[in-house]
């Protein structure tokens, strides 16, 4: 019986917890030999990007549309935390022949 | 007109060393060494006679640019010849880089305002546009050392940034 009783009050834990939305996540972009990679990334509303530079200059990740422009040092990370959906066009504006791509929905 | 007759001058000289690679007397790893870390000076000097002259935001930000990439780049190249236990060697094409962007920046600074910031900005892309592609038809093929030949290749990627940059700046000027 009690692990009868058990099993049922796992088993709804476990639909509950799949129920759930899906939690935010943070998405890796590494920045490397000049160029993001992953140049095209799909998020959700609400998970975070982070950018880590490996190369031995600085970089900056800097959205088309001017709202958010991050300078990334050497060795350095840098994020953003994604509030609404859309299409952004970003890149480097010390090398702009770095490009990238987010899809927020 | 000065600078580009200065860049096309310079463009032979390097076309003539490409002749001359091309018939089996490539520069070797401690001639592309003192080649690649030469043309980041010159460009570092290009960069602190803007910093001393421009009023421009754009200009400056993309001289304070030069600056600080092409000392990363040089940092890094100065670290690689001495762990390679390579002497970088001077050579003609060293020579004539020096003195090409020496002879560009005498005739900047006879300028002033408006007219520095364009012949700045179009010596850096002529600057830019000879460099790289000197990197890809000679320097990079011609490296035999792996470490020197990845570390040219990521200094490529870097300048066509800069060459980009340049063009980006030069359109705002006009």
């Amino acid at each position: 019986m009690r692990a009868g009783l058990f099993f049922t009050a796992a088993l709804a834990a476990l639909s509950i917890w799949n129920s759930a939305p899906a939690s935010a996540e943070t998405i890796h972009v590494v920045i490397d030999k000049v160029a993001y990679g992953p140049v095209n990334i799909s998020a959700r509303v609400g998970d975070t990007i982070e950018w880590s530079n490996k190369d031995i200059v600085a970089h900056t990740a800097t959205n088309r549309d001017k709202s958010w422009d991050y300078m990334i040092l050497p060795n350095k990370k840098a994020s953003l935390k994604l509030t609404k959906a859309g299409e952004i066009d970003y890149y480097c504006k010390f090398h702009p022949n770095m490009k990238g791509h987010i899809s927020v929905k | 007109m000065k600078f580009n007759r200065i860049a096309v001058a310079f463009a032979s000289l390097l076309l003539v060393t490409g002749a001359a690679s091309a018939q089996g007397a490539k520069p070797n790893d401690a001639q592309i060494a003192h080649i690649a870390y030469t043309a980041g000076l010159a460009d570092i000097a290009n960069a602190q006679q803007a910093l001393k002259k421009t009023k421009n935001k754009e200009v400056r930000a993309f001289a304070q640019d030069m600056a600080r990439d092409h000392k990363a780049v040089n940092d890094k190249a100065l670290a690689l010849v001495k762990k390679l236990k390579v002497t970088p060697q001077d050579n003609d094409t060293s020579k004539s880089i020096a003195k090409g962007q020496a002879d560009a920046r005498a005739k900047l600074s006879k300028l002033k305002g408006a007219a520095f910031d364009k012949a700045y900005i179009a010596n850096e892309v002529a600057y830019h546009k000879t460099v790289n592609g000197a990197l890809e038809t000679v320097l990079i093929p011609s490296a035999s050392n792996a470490e020197l030949k990845s570390l040219l290749e990521t200094g490529l990627k870097i300048f066509q940034g800069h060459l980009e940059h340049a063009e980006h700046v030069a359109s705002e000027l006009k």
